[in-house]
């Protein structure tokens, strides 16, 4: 049962790889920058997967987590190119542009931010969830618009991407073999983490709370433990997500953002391993394929997404896998 | 003290449009159990019908009923063809198609009408200024607008308390079999709530739009902001709405206006502009996150 279970998230995975492994052989870096996007999208959608799909918290404030890793990424960077310390009280700082420096930071930042964020929503349910986790993500937003230093309104660019020992990130496939070797790690801690104890009472809390309580386990530090692990992801996808562009922006904390990654999750199924990789990928081909032929293909997106909500409930990987189990 | 006062009208018309907004959200919260993100989109359409309007009869009063018009229109159609599908679904296949409503609705919008922003003419009766006791010199058109809130507040207020169809309402939003049982057409009891939700936000946008301008995306930053409201005020109650619109649009702009210039008191001027109007963006969150500790379900909610 695990095993058939595990084997459609094993194929969207691979095929990932195989298009981005045939692109750079046949002269397609283009591609491979598409196929990288698809594996920083998905592990953003991994993590919000986790409280998402496996939490039952339908957090709409993701952007927030992910725009902060993007933005701790920029600014170690972007301090190890000028050489000025990032903060030098209470101690001394300095920028970075190691990746494997950057990552724990990015990963700490958005966890403390999904710490704060989660402890005050979580005292919520149902809409109103969904509307603070939205108002504090927009909280972010509006201070990264309005705080000059760190570029404001116009972002923040780095002109050179981070390194990593033993790679040439700058190489469009070695960079997707970072990220998805990244990818690919998380999703089998999720898996790991989903079937342990834990994420049994987590989607146990999800299924009826009233039970778990019943038998003795606190749903709030669950949820609360959850909704960190989700935020890190996705501060981690951020980092990533900045060294792709070398260039981060409120955008990236933007609540369009969130609904993007919201849109990944749900498109692809929400709760299955590999759902939001597929839905990542699916989002990223529309929009390379749709973008020439219209400038309005947003509101074929829309009108897509209609459809797929209304009749097909399960996401594309439901519709493709029909009633199998979920893993 | 001039200044002040005038901070505090503006407050008090940046929360009466806000109390639009929030109105017609918590409604359809309250008796549908819908989160509508397309909210916004509907502020929008109003906003671009009301332009659309002015411009073609060269009348700004035709321009508001077509705001009017068009918006409930539009809500009832988009209830009829796509939302009424949704009442029984979790809230997240409400959010998704919703968010999916917006970009139909945005792209759908700049398709008709490009993107570049377009800007009405007031009408002459409000275009000027008006001194208010005490002498200060206030705009007519933003008094018009504090004026218009506080009518369909108190109009929402007879509307849901003393008629029959707010009774049939308050039925739906406690008990939607029984009230179906007795007799009442609960589909287009919910279209015509859906609709008046949809009219006043059509109403906020044609407002807004005559301050400020008409474009695309206009209505997500207020939609946000209504969310804060209700998020502050409980869902379902239209006084939590008021309450709530007033609390956050004089924070907002009180906050804007004052903060900088407390932190210029110790701190060089540039950096306390930064820091204060940083901050100042910051504030009705902050807000909204004290409410949520003291009170989770908002200051008039009931339910979660």
């Amino acid at each position: 049962m695990r095993l058939t279970g595990a084997v459609p998230n094993f194929l969207v995975f691979a095929a990932l790889i195989a298009v981005a492994v045939i692109a750079d052989l046949t002269g397609n870096p283009y591609i491979v920058t598409l196929a990288t996007k698809v594996a920083i999208f998905g592990l953003a959608g991994v993590g919000l997967n986790l409280a998402l799909g496996y939490g039952g918290l339908v957090s709409f404030g993701h952007a927030a987590f992910f725009g902060l890793g993007g933005y701790v990424a920029a600014i170690l960077a972007s301090h190890a190119a000028s050489g000025a310390p990032v903060v030098t009280f209470p101690f001394t700082m300095m920028g970075t542009n190691e990746m494997l420096a950057i990552w724990p930071f990015a990963i700490l930042v958005a966890g403390f931010a999904a710490l704060v964020i989660g402890a005050l929503s979580l005292r919520t349910t149902g809409v109103y969830f969904i509307m603070v986790t939205l108002a504090f993500a927009q909280m972010l937003y509006y201070f990264a618009i309005s705080w000059p230093t760190y570029g404001g309104e116009d972002g923040l660019s780095f002109y050179v991407r981070n390194t990593f020992s033993g790679a040439n990130t700058f190489a469009p496939l070695q960079f997707f073999g970072i990220c998805a070797a990244v990818l690919g790690i998380t999703m089998i801690l999720v898996a790991l983490l989903t079937q342990s104890r834990f994420g049994l009472a987590l989607r146990a809390a999800k299924e009826n709370e009233t039970r778990v309580i019943a038998s003795g386990i606190k749903p709030f530090a669950i949820r609360l433990t959850a909704f960190v692990l989700s935020g890190m992801v996705a501060g981690l996808a951020g980092a990533l997500f900045a060294d792709l562009n070398r260039f981060v922006s409120p955008a990236m904390l933007s609540w369009h953002m969130s609904g993007e990654i919201m849109i990944f999750v749900i498109l692809g199924g929400v709760g299955r391993l590999a759902g939001p990789v597929a839905g990542a990928a699916v989002f990223i081909a529309l929009e390379y394929l749709l973008g020439p032929v219209s400038d309005h293909w947003q509101a074929l997106l829309g009108l897509m997404l209609i459809l797929i909500v209304l009749f097909a409930p399960k996401g594309l990987m439901g519709l493709a896998l029909g009633r199998r189990g979920h893993v | 003290m001039l200044l002040l006062a005038e901070q505090v009208l503006n407050g008090l018309q940046y929360g009466m449009m806000l109390f639009l907004m929030a109105a017609g959200l918590t409604l359809v919260f309250g008796v549908m159990g819908l989160i509508n993100l397309a909210h916004g989109s509907l502020y929008m359409v109003g906003a671009f019908a009301c332009a659309a309007v002015a411009a073609a009869t060269g009348s700004f009063w035709l321009g508001l009923a077509a705001s009017l018009a068009a918006a409930a229109a539009l809500g009832a159609m988009v209830e009829i063809v796509v939302i009424r599908r949704l009442y029984s679904r979790d809230h997240l296949d409400q959010v998704l198609a919703t968010f999916a409503l917006i970009l139909v609705f945005s792209e759908g919008t700049r398709w008709l009408f490009g993107s570049f922003p377009l800007y009405l003419s007031l009408p002459p009766v409000l275009s000027g200024a008006m001194t208010l006791p005490g002498g200060l010199v206030y705009p007519a058109f933003r008094l018009a607008i504090i004026f218009i809130g506080a009518m369909v507040a108190v109009g929402l207020f007879w509307l849901i308390g003393r008629t029959r169809l707010g009774i049939r309402i308050r039925a739906g939003e406690a008990d939607r079999e029984m009230i179906a049982a007795l007799g009442v057409d609960i589909a287009k009891l919910y279209t015509m709530v859906f609709a008046l939700g949809a009219a006043l936000a059509g109403l906020a946008g044609a407002l807004v739009g005559s301050v400020q301008s008409v474009q695309v995306g206009m209505g997500e930053p207020v939609l946000i902001l209504a969310f804060v409201v209700i998020v502050i005020g409980g869902i379902g109650s239209i006084r939590g709405a008021l309450i709530g619109a007033l609390l956050v649009g004089m924070t907002d702009t009180l906050g804007k206006a004052l903060l900088p210039g407390l932190f210029a008191r110790f701190m060089e001027a540039s950096a306390a502009t930064s820091v204060g109007s940083a901050l100042a963006s910051m504030l009705i969150y902050v807000l909204m996150a004290l409410v949520l500790i003291w009170r989770p379900t908002g200051l008039y909610g009931a339910r979660a």
